[in-house]
């Protein structure tokens, strides 16, 4: 039935060899980036196609596995090159080669002239080929594979201007951080497979098969290990305490990577594997706490940084940081799909305001360049007042904004919501449930807080910018005012498609078609729960209702003050960072976290690396062999003096052995 | 045809050094066409070996012919191989080509005599894979050390005779030891009726378990300086740095196989009583190895010695897979040697190629290459990640069946921590490439480096297409293999279990795992 799904990885596959071998051949940019765009919006066309044949399927139907060949087979295990095609693939695959493709054409516009284009388009292409792998594979290692896949392009796409030495420290670090997330996959994995297998005689690594005997693991226990271990796996890849400082640092690639790799897809693998695991994750408690308090630490904690950065793509790096804690959050309360549904709107304007801040430092940057300044393009101190030069951009990206800062009406704000709400009501954590809602709710205020101190940082006021530089702000081409549009249009509608219940109860009865959608996947779940007899906490409307409203106080709280330090009485922050010195240095340097990270694991094993190397290696090994070598010369230097050759040494030598002898026997 | 075709591969080589004797001394050109040609004709010939082999656990393409008497002594000419030894046998005529062709402009002097070094080499690495008569084995297991003593000695670095003589004396204190077992194992065997040095009789060859132990030490003694085993591993920095670039291709690609090889095929199935008892030693010093390598090469200013260090860590993951003794286990532990010797095989040839044009190895001498050298540098990123076992290439497959293998067994906790390998390979090889390849291009001496040349192309092309083959479509190795592998672990296990059904079972066998019931608990 869904036979054709293999062209959706291929395509982009095609893609990266056709440029990434002749690439630079073909110099045509037009070609290079029609073409990578052009894969791209092939497999977006065979996705689409796949969605609407899931659509047309009766609910209990829409799961299906399309095997292409044996990959691996050795013993009892076996992984196959193979796809699985149901309602979570089907979001997943729509947001990557949607909001893909958009990127990759505005991409063209932005990496105009940059040397190494033909580079650019060919990892974008091996990112897309890869992270369709992670989303499609049918069992754990396929998605292991598009999971490493998606960081080694993370990683050379954040090293892409690999002569600058920060770009090539900030991709290393990714890789390196990511990789201490993959340990943690791996033995998740082989506790699974293990586990299963000994236990049950069930060796399978396949989610088919693995949800299939769901009600086989226990609760607790090895689940709880086992969960933890693919926990961690997603903290390293979706950036999340305590392995989240790559992230910040990955804005060194060029801005339409942070917008596809490093907020819209990549980053958010983790949340969709615990999606896609949730039979599992259900069946651990205490997994399931630790995700939702990772979840809203981190929600609370990246908050708090992005409201001091002045580099644009910063704010929105910790931003991303933040809004993936909202996303585990909500897994860590066991509302799935409302995860999933946050990932998606998540991606909409996420991916809109990257590129809206890429269209500002391009605009920026060539304004600079052509005044011969130095100052950084990317300083929202050196912004102000783009409104005018920039309309569009302007405008979408204030869409973008209100939408993240949870206004009602806009697709952030009913994805936020939802979370909000079933953090606060969900029937796992307990009293727990109250921190966990204070968290994310103190989160949004600070989110409208520097979303809002962003926009007004950027496009309202005077204009900072170097006064020769003024005349050359211009708004962007089209092909990168056009993306813009579109995603700008789905950070406002896209949330209609998953209205909380009350609201659409409210507005006649319009059920929540994307929690529909997701349902078969999240099925056992659901029963899970409910079969728990302390699931059963009934909240009254009311509080529903009262917990809204004051979550959008909070966001209307928090764009107000940023309004009033940043448009009203502009002198008020210095004033602040005058008055708290120290706190404004701690949240400014980002809380010490990488320096304590330096401290505690970089120095000391490179240090242990040099004692054992200079210490262990040369002096206690190589001692003992060279010593050996060296005593045996050293005996036989002291032997060779007994055969002198002088005929009395060997008397006197003879004479007193006969004594040694004689007094031997003599006394003994 | 059939029954001289594994002859001919060992000995074609052979042929090569006796024309090679009868070419002037300064035709350099002629000569290295001349080794150039021998090891692809060995390649070649070596080709119907896969395509005739018959997937399943018996030795094939054999040979037995008597060759030495002596008294009661007889020793035979017993070739053939097997899903464990065939890999193997093709790794080596597939590496030698390459490694010829990159001394191409590296070796001025003595070339005549290098190549001849070079052929024997090969002769003995051939003979040593495919020998399944003991003394035979010990023979060519000697040979090899001849050539590549001289290899390291005369073409050798600053302190090549320091490092030739610590490589011979190493490894000839390690082949002393099992010279001893293996007389001692003859004279066993005549008490048992068996006139040869044949393996498969030994195979059958009931031994007391207490003195298993002692035999085999002594195998696995001259076998773990070999792979290395931490800590007889310092001879192998040493080595590698000093030898010229094809003697450490040979060297990492194909000789340390020899250690491993030689557990899977001679200490583990002969002595399993006593490789049970020193599972959880060796498993130990694997992990050490493990990590200690990884942590030791992190902070190398060398990059030869960088990627020597990483040898020993990859081999770590060989022997933890292999002692696993399961089917994923070694299986990935002999795809791992394979994987190790085009990885890292390649990874030395790269250092050479940059040794060539800046005769320094330094990390700090170096940076931004890749802006100078764009097709080094993706290359060197494809081996890179191979080496670090990215999925898509080799590396990820050999090192995820022996990590699943060993978490399956009795190795579990071993498994858990030299999992965590996987994030300091990344570490060292990332920080190194990053050093080397990118930053800014500021050393003058780096700004007039040339890209690789055609030559240097062609030889690196064959690996990199094996690294993406093997990376996607490791089936058909793992196949071949199954059924010998399936053999050895029976036969290091079987005896194992005669002697435990001996006594009366006082609890229900617990073989076959029944639903409900865990027949294997964490330790």
């Amino acid at each position: 039935m869904f036979d054709n799904v293999w062209l959706i990885p291929l395509f982009p596959l095609i893609g990266f060899l056709i440029n990434g071998l002749f690439g630079k051949a073909i110099k045509e940019e037009k070609v290079i980036g029609g073409i990578g765009a052009l894969m791209v919006f092939c497999s977006f066309v065979v996705a689409s196609m796949t969605l609407f044949k899931m659509i047309s399927l009766p609910g209990h139907e829409r799961v299906h596995n399309v095997t292409l060949f044996t990959w691996i087979k050795s013993g009892t295990f076996q992984a196959d090159i193979a796809f699985l095609i149901d309602p979570l693939s089907c979001v997943m695959l729509m947001v990557v080669t949607g909001v893909g493709f958009l990127i990759h054409v505005y991409s063209i516009g932005y990496m105009h002239g940059e040397e190494g284009f033909y580079r650019f388009f060919a990892y974008l292409n091996l990112f897309t080929f890869s992270m369709l792998l992670l989303v499609m594979g049918n069992n754990l290692l396929l998605m292991f594979v598009g999971w490493e896949g998606v960081g080694l392009c993370s990683y050379l796409l954040i090293g892409y201007y690999f002569h600058k030495k920060s770009a090539g420290d900030a991709g290393k670090k990714a890789f390196v951080m990511n990789r201490v997330g993959d340990f943690g996959f791996l033995l998740g994995l082989f506790t699974l497979y293990w586990y299963m297998g000994s236990k049950h005689g069930i060796w399978t690594i396949q989610f088919t098969e693995l949800a299939k005997h769901a009600e086989l693991y226990p609760v607790g226990g090895v689940v709880t290990a086992l969960t933890l271990f693919f926990f961690l796996g997603a903290t390293g890849k979706s950036a999340q305490i305590p392995l989240y400082t790559w992230l910040p640092d990955a804005m060194e690639g060029p801005t339409p990577v942070s917008a596809l790799i490093h907020a819209a897809t990549m980053v958010t693998a983790g949340v969709y594997m615990i999606g896609r695991m949730n039979f599992l994750f259900i069946k651990a408690p205490e997994t399931m706490m630790v995700v939702a308090i990772i979840g809203a630490a981190t929600a609370l904690f990246a908050a708090t940084i992005g409201t001091a950065q002045n580099d644009i793509k910063r704010v929105l790096a910790y931003s991303t940081v933040s809004q993936l804690g909202y996303m585990f959050l909500a897994m860590g309360v066991g509302a799935f799909a409302a995860g999933i549904f946050h990932l998606m709107t998540h991606a909409f304007f996420k991916a809109c305001l990257f590129l809206g801040s890429g269209a500002v430092i391009h605009s920026m940057h060539h304004a600079l360049h052509h005044a011969h300044s130095h100052d950084d393009p990317q300083d929202m101190r050196n912004m102000g007042g783009l409104k005018s030069k920039m309309p569009m951009t302007f405008l979408t990206f204030l869409l973008a904004t209100i939408a993240i800062a949870g206004i009602p009406g806009f697709a952030g704000f009913f994805s936020k919501d939802e979370i909000l709400w079933q953090a606060f009501a969900n029937p796992h954590h307990g009293t727990l449930n109250f921190a966990l809602w204070g968290c994310g709710a103190i989160a949004a205020g600070l989110t409208a807080f520097y979303m809002f101190r962003l926009v007004f940082m950027t496009f309202f006021g005077d204009c900072r910018i170097n006064p020769k530089c003024k005349d050359h702000l211009h708004e962007s081409p089209m092909v990168i005012v056009f993306p813009l549009i579109v995603l700008a249009f789905l950070s406002v509608v896209g949330g209609y498609i998953g209205m909380p219940k009350i609201i659409g109860e409210l507005l006649g009865g319009i059920p929540n078609y994307f929690e529909h959608f997701l349902a078969p996947v999240f099925e056992f779940s659901e029963e899970y729960v409910k079969s728990q007899a302390h699931a059963t906490a009934h909240h009254s409307l009311v509080l529903e209702w009262g917990l809204m409203g004051v979550s959008v106080v909070i966001a209307l709280v928090g764009i107000s003050i940023a309004f009033v330090l940043y448009i009203a009485s502009p002198s008020l922050p210095a004033k602040f960072t005058a008055a708290f010195p120290a706190l404004h240095r701690a949240v400014y340097n980002k809380w010490y976290i990488d320096e304590l990270y330096d401290f505690l694991f970089v120095n000391p094993c490179k240090a242990l690396g040099n004692f054992l190397w200079k210490g262990f290696d040369v002096v206690v090994v190589d001692g003992i062999v060279d010593g050996v070598g060296k005593s045996v010369l050293g005996i036989s230097a002291a032997l060779k003096n007994l055969q002198s050759g002088y005929v009395h040494n060997y008397a006197l030598s003879m004479a007193l052995g006969v004594v040694v002898i004689i007094a031997f026997y003599l006394f003994r | 045809m059939n029954d001289t075709i594994l002859s001919l591969t060992t000995f074609l080589p052979l042929l090569g050094v006796l024309l090679l004797l009868f070419i002037p001394k300064n035709s350099h050109g002629l000569q290295r066409g001349l080794a150039l040609g021998v090891t692809l004709v060995t390649f070649l010939v070596s080709l119907p070996l896969v395509t005739g082999f018959v997937t399943n656990a018996e030795f094939q393409f054999v040979q037995n012919i008597p060759w030495i008497k002596a008294g009661p002594f007889q020793m035979n000419y017993h070739v053939g191989i097997d899903g464990i030894s065939i890999w193997l046998v093709i790794l080596t005529t597939f590496i030698m080509p390459i490694a010829v062709l990159s001394t191409w402009t590296a070796v001025e002097e003595k070339v005549k005599e290098y190549m001849i070094c070079l052929l024997l080499l090969e002769v003995g690495m051939l003979g040593a894979f495919v020998s399944l008569d003991l003394f035979l084995f010990y023979i060519f297991w000697e040979l090899m050390l001849i050539p590549m003593y001289f290899i390291i000695g005369i073409w050798g670095g600053k302190q090549k005779i320091y490092a030739a003589i610590k490589f011979f004396i190493y490894t000839m204190a390690g082949s002393v030891l099992m010279l001893i077992a293996l007389i001692a194992l003859y004279f066993m065997g005549l008490k048992a009726g068996y006139t040869d040095f044949s393996i498969v009789n030994f195979y059958r060859l009931p031994i007391d378990p207490a003195i298993q132990t002692w035999m085999f030490l002594a195998f696995a003694f001259a076998f773990a300086i070999k792979v290395p085993l931490f800590p007889f591993h310092t001879w192998l920095p040493l080595a590698h740095t000093e030898a010229p670039t094809a003697g450490s291709v040979i060297l990492a690609a194909i000789l340390l196989k020899m250690g491993t090889y030689g557990y899977v095929r001679f200490a583990m199935p002969l002595f399993p009583d006593a490789s049970a008892q020193f599972t959880p030693l060796i498993a130990t010093l694997s992990v050490i190895g493990i990590i200690y390598a990884a942590l030791v090469a992190m902070v190398q200013e060398d990059v030869k010695k960088l990627v020597a260090y990483s040898s020993v860590a990859h081999l770590g993951f060989v022997m933890l897979g292999v002692f696993a003794l399961n089917q994923q286990g070694v299986a990935g532990g002999m795809l791992q040697m394979l994987n190790h010797g085009i990885s890292t095989g390649a990874l030395f040839l790269i250092v050479g190629f940059i040794y060539e044009r800046r005769h320094t190895r330094l990390i700090t001498d170096f940076g931004g290459l890749a802006k100078q050298m764009p097709i080094f540098a993706t290359i060197f990123m494809i081996v890179t990640l191979s080496s670090i076992g990215l999925p898509g290439t080799n590396g990820f497959v050999g090192e995820f069946l022996v990590l699943i293998g060993a978490f399956e067994s009795d190795l579990r906790w071993y498994a858990i921590i030299a999992s965590s390998g996987v994030i300091l390979s990344a570490v060292y090889m990332l920080w190194m490439f990053q050093r080397v390849m990118f930053g800014e291009l500021t050393n003058p001496k780096n700004q007039t480096l040339s890209d690789l040349n055609a030559r240097e192309i062609a030889i690196m092309v064959p690996l990199v297409v094996m690294i993406f083959v093997m990376g996607v479509y490791p089936n058909p190795f793992i196949d071949k293999m199954a059924p010998a592998i399936e053999k050895t672990i029976q036969m290091s296990k079987a005896k194992q279990q005669v002697t435990v059904a001996v006594q009366p079972a006082p609890v229900v066998p617990q073989a076959v795992p029944a639903a409900g019931q865990s027949p294997v608990e964490i330790k």
